[in-house]
């Protein structure tokens, strides 16, 4: 009754808020989002040479993807749930197509070419993954029973591995946390966490010794000591350092990026893109975006509270955890305090797919929060 | 079982709360670090971090300046300068560009593109040569396409687009008069640095100072165009070089050198032509030449001018000189009558090749005799005889300013034997370059007065000295006028209307392996128009085969030149004889 009641009186403030709570959608989140992708048209203006056909595609990619949020945000969250079987199923199958039949992209097989665009099936997972493991964990006891944790786990590990074949180190982190976030939020014992925090830790050499590529050990070593190889493999990084730093406290203005205009910055219109915005809009610009990005992912946090069911819950928190992984892997590559994955700047960098599941994915969020009222108790 | 889940999730909602705010300290202290690092970046180091920035950004780019011209005395271009365009390639732009690009295809092509077939039809190169400019394998960052090509070619070359392709400016040193003037201009490299002549004798002052700009580069070192910096130092061009020989008697001089050098096999030869009264070189030329401007697979040996650089014995051209020094001392007389039998000096025989028994002075020149120069060499004190041919110039450098310009050689006095002083008369023992030799004989030209030489163009000769007196110069002048006369030894060097003073010269050739061996010089030096002397040419041909006389070798080049000179330059004749027959006419 509560709830219903706040309903009608937001209903009663503002005609146009009524209208948006009609469409299922978040004001809040709504206002988040469309400042960060106004930054992204503005950032891939100036980095692509007012290149009108890269911009007109971008926002292509934006309206697809916005209207894919919209939609999702109309879904129950009861069918989510319902289908999170069949759209993991999907998802595997479809990174088996990768690895089996997909293009190669700067040396690794990522993309299923569908003829009209080409499409990245392990960005699809970043959301069906959380979404099995909510739902399987849902559906037994909370917090989970060890066979649970095991089952949940391999739901896990079988996508992120076939991401790791790909090779795709940044994406496969992400899965594996968007699907570790949920087990956490479900109550994974406090000894479990520790002792596979200490478990993962003694691993990590033998990981090195026998999975990880040339490259990714390179990019590991680049980023202990990146002046070893200033022209070779720490040029990204100290270019991008340079950029960042070039900007100082107050920026150099839009389109006053230098460094990336004059091709110095390499990915600068994808993984590297936060070093132009820091040109561009210096330490305060640095510290407005963080302050957008906390913003949504305050909300997102609100709304998993709010969550009225297990499932949800656990999807939402999922989500809002994977996305705050995103920026600060991403941040944390660019300024130099992590190594080299790829991972874009969500909602920013220049790229479909990646914006495509971020959207989907605050769809199901907004979806989350716009239900509960019709919830039956 | 989808309805037993359902009723699960409905009835157990778990709050974890301190796992909540866990993930928030986390995401708090994450931030942290990263807002930390922002400011390390953005405020401790921004100093650091642009200056770094700049400096990849930044850097300098010469402008060349352009080269100053050589021009004859009349303006006429003997070396000038074009802007060309020089085409080079980073082989690593495709490499570097592909490592970048989600669709590499599109940015390079492969290497069998048909653009490279048309810029290797336009640059005239195998497609398998330029295609090695563009191997990526050798690691190079900076290979030359190809140096110095027309602008126009190069604009048509940048319409292709080829990958990694940049452009110089650039300037290509053309000489107009070709082989005619090739050693005495000289020539640059290919980096517009002279090498030998007087493109390398005064090359600091013809090749300015070049400029510099500072430009803005990208992150593959391709000039970002239109950015204009400050800090463009403009560059200095070099200063035009203005020549004494006109380049018309240059022409002249060098067709009938070559003709006489053909027509009489002869290995090389050299001649100078200077006027009379300012020592201003009017024209050098050498056999054999070379084309400046396609200088390939060429004998270091053809670059040599030898008119200056290479020295040789007179012979009896200097009988003249000897003549008027003892007649200027005062140990011979006008009227004196010379016994040219042969004779003995210490032990050693002086002889003439014909004999023609008592003689006055003008026949003694006539003839050329040996033994009356010897007696008129031995009537004066060596230290006299030493200090006139010293005054001269003999042994001295001329000072023309010429890379490599020879002094010959003049034995000290105090050494002479009586044989050697007597030698020296008839132009043994005593060695100079063909310049040194013509620069003599404007003594005897200018009434008198010998001249300091000079390549570049002057109005008057501040250094002339007065070496002989108007009377002794006029006098022997007018006793080697006879020495083209009928029965003289160079009836060969006349020319036509004008009245010609000159003397010959056949001199056996010092062998390798010492000693005289069977090759012979030919020299003739003379002067005209005799009554007042503009012009004085000396010639000297090496090694002709067959004829080798002087007067029958070099003579004949010296009537023409000399001929052809005079009517260029407009002298009037002033041979009186002729000038009735060709007013009759």
């Amino acid at each position: 009754m509560k709830v219903e009641l706040r309903a009608e009186q937001f209903k009663e403030h503002s005609l146009i808020g009524g209208l948006l709570r009609q469409l299922h959608v978040d004001i809040p989140l709504l206002i988040g989002l469309f400042l960060l992708l106004l930054m992204s048209f503005m950032m891939l203006y100036s980095t692509g040479n007012k290149e009108t056909a890269l911009l007109i595609r971008q926002a292509a990619r934006m309206g697809i993807a916005g209207i894919l949020m919209i939609v999702l945000a109309h879904v129950n969250p009861r069918q989510f749930q319902r289908y999170s079987i069949p759209l993991y199923s999907l998802g595997v199958v479809l990174l088996l197509a990768v690895l089996l039949v997909g293009d190669v992209g700067k040396g690794a097989q990522r993309w299923l070419d569908l003829g009209l665009f080409r499409f990245q099936p392990s960005e699809m997972i970043k959301i069906t993954t959380p979404m099995m493991v909510a739902w399987y964990l849902a559906g037994h006891d909370i917090p989970p029973k060890w066979r649970h944790i095991g089952v949940a786990t391999l739901f896990i590990l079988i996508p992120t591995l076939l991401i790791v074949r790909q090779p795709d180190l940044g994406t496969s982190l992400l899965v594996a946390s968007s699907g570790a976030s949920v087990l956490y939020f479900a109550g994974l014992s406090w000894r479990f966490l520790l002792v596979t925090i200490l478990g993962l830790s003694a691993l990590a050499p033998l990981y090195w010794q026998f999975f990880m590529r040339e490259y990714q050990k390179d990019r590991v070593l680049t980023f202990l000591n990146p002046e070893a190889d200033p022209m070779g493999k720490g040029y990204h990084i100290i270019q991008s350092k340079i950029a960042i730093g070039s900007g100082g406290p107050y920026g150099k203005g839009w389109q006053g990026n230098t460094q990336s205009q004059l091709d110095f910055l390499p990915e600068s219109s994808t993984d590297f893109i936060f070093a132009v915005f820091a040109e561009e809009f210096g330490l305060v610009g640095c510290l407005g975006l963080l302050a957008i990005y906390l913003f949504i992912i305050a909300r997102g946090l609100y709304i998993a509270v709010q969550a009225q069911d297990t499932y949800s819950r656990l999807l939402a928190g999922s989500l809002v955890c994977t996305f705050f992984v995103y920026v600060f892997v991403n941040i944390g590559m660019v300024i130099g305090i992590l190594p080299v994955v790829g991972v874009p700047l969500p909602l920013i960098s220049y790229g479909g797919t990646s914006m495509v599941t971020l959207l989907a994915g605050f769809g199901i969020l907004m979806s989350i929060h716009t239900h509960k009222k019709v919830l039956p108790n | 079982m989808l309805a037993l889940k359902k009723k699960k999730n409905i009835s157990k909602i778990v709050e974890f709360s301190g796992r909540r705010k866990l993930v928030l300290v986390f995401m708090f202290l994450g931030v942290c670090v990263l807002i930390l690092k922002a400011i390390q970046l953005q405020v401790m180091e921004t100093q650091f971090l642009q200056k770094e920035g700049r400096s990849r950004q930044v850097s300098t780019v010469k402008i060349a300046a352009y080269r100053g011209q050589i021009q004859d005395r009349n303006g006429k271009s003997l070396a000038v300068s074009a802007p060309v365009a020089s085409i080079w390639v980073n082989p690593q732009y495709c490499r570097e560009a592909e490592a970048e690009s989600e669709d590499p295809k599109s940015i390079c092509s492969n290497l069998t593109d048909i653009r490279f077939k048309q810029a290797a039809k336009l640059l005239g190169m195998s497609l398998r040569k330029l295609l090695k400019a563009f191997d990526a394998s050798t690691n190079k960052q900076f290979v030359y396409l190809k140096r110095h090509i027309e602008p126009s070619v190069a604009a048509e070359i940048k319409t292709l687009g080829l990958p990694g392709v940049g452009f110089i400016r650039e300037f290509k040193r053309f000489y107009p008069a070709g082989e005619v003037a090739a050693h005495l201009v000289g020539f640059t490299n290919i980096d517009d640095k002279g090498q030998e002549g007087l493109e390398l004798m005064y090359n600091s002052s013809l090749k300015g100072v070049a400029g510099s700009k500072r430009v803005i580069r990208d992150g593959k070192r391709r000039i970002i165009e239109g950015q204009n910096l400050e800090g463009i130092k403009e560059p200095v061009n070099g200063q035009d070089l203005q020549l004494s020989i006109d380049e018309r008697l240059q022409y002249l001089a060098y067709k009938e050198l070559k003709a006489g050098v053909v027509r009489h096999r002869a290995k090389s030869a050299s001649l100078v032509m200077l006027e009379a009264e300012t020592g201003n070189v009017l024209a050098v030329v050498n056999q054999p030449s070379f084309n400046p401007n396609m200088r390939k697979n060429l004998k270091v040996s053809r670059y040599r001018n030898r008119a200056i650089t290479d020295v040789f014995e007179p012979g009896s051209t200097m009988k003249p000189l000897v003549v008027a020094a003892a007649l200027e001392g005062g140990f011979i007389k006008p009227n004196q009558l010379f016994d040219t039998r042969d004779f003995k000096i210490k032990g050693r025989w002086v002889r003439d090749g014909h004999k023609h028994g008592t003689m006055d002075l003008t026949a003694v020149l006539k003839k050329s005799s040996n033994v009356a120069a010897s007696k008129i060499a031995l009537s004066m004190p060596p230290s006299y005889f030493w200090r006139f041919y010293h005054d001269l110039g003999f042994g001295v450098s001329p000072r023309v300013n010429f890379p490599g310009e020879a002094s010959g050689a003049l034995p000290e006095y105090s050494g002479w034997s009586d044989f050697e002083q007597a030698t020296l008369s008839f132009g043994y023992r005593v060695s100079m370059s063909t310049l040194q030799l013509a620069r003599a004989y404007t003594a005897l030209a200018d009434d008198g007065v010998l001249h300091s030489v000079s390549l570049l163009k002057r109005e008057k000769d501040e250094y002339a000295t007065q070496v002989l007196s108007p009377e002794t110069a006029i006098k022997v002048r007018t006793m080697i006028e006879q020495v083209v006369q009928k029965g003289g030894t160079a009836t060969k060097a006349k020319v036509d209307g004008y009245r010609v003073a000159g003397k010959t010269g056949t001199v056996k050739k010092v062998s390798r392996q010492g000693g005289y061996g069977n090759d012979y010089l030919s020299v003739f030096v003379g002067m005209a128009p005799a009554s007042d002397p503009k012009l004085v040419i000396a010639v000297m041909v090496d090694s002709p085969q067959g004829a080798y006389y002087g007067g029958l070798v070099a003579a004949p080049i010296f009537a023409k030149v000399m001929g052809g000179a005079l009517r260029v330059l407009g002298i009037a004749p002033d041979e009186e004889q002729t000038m009735s027959v060709l007013l009759s006419k």
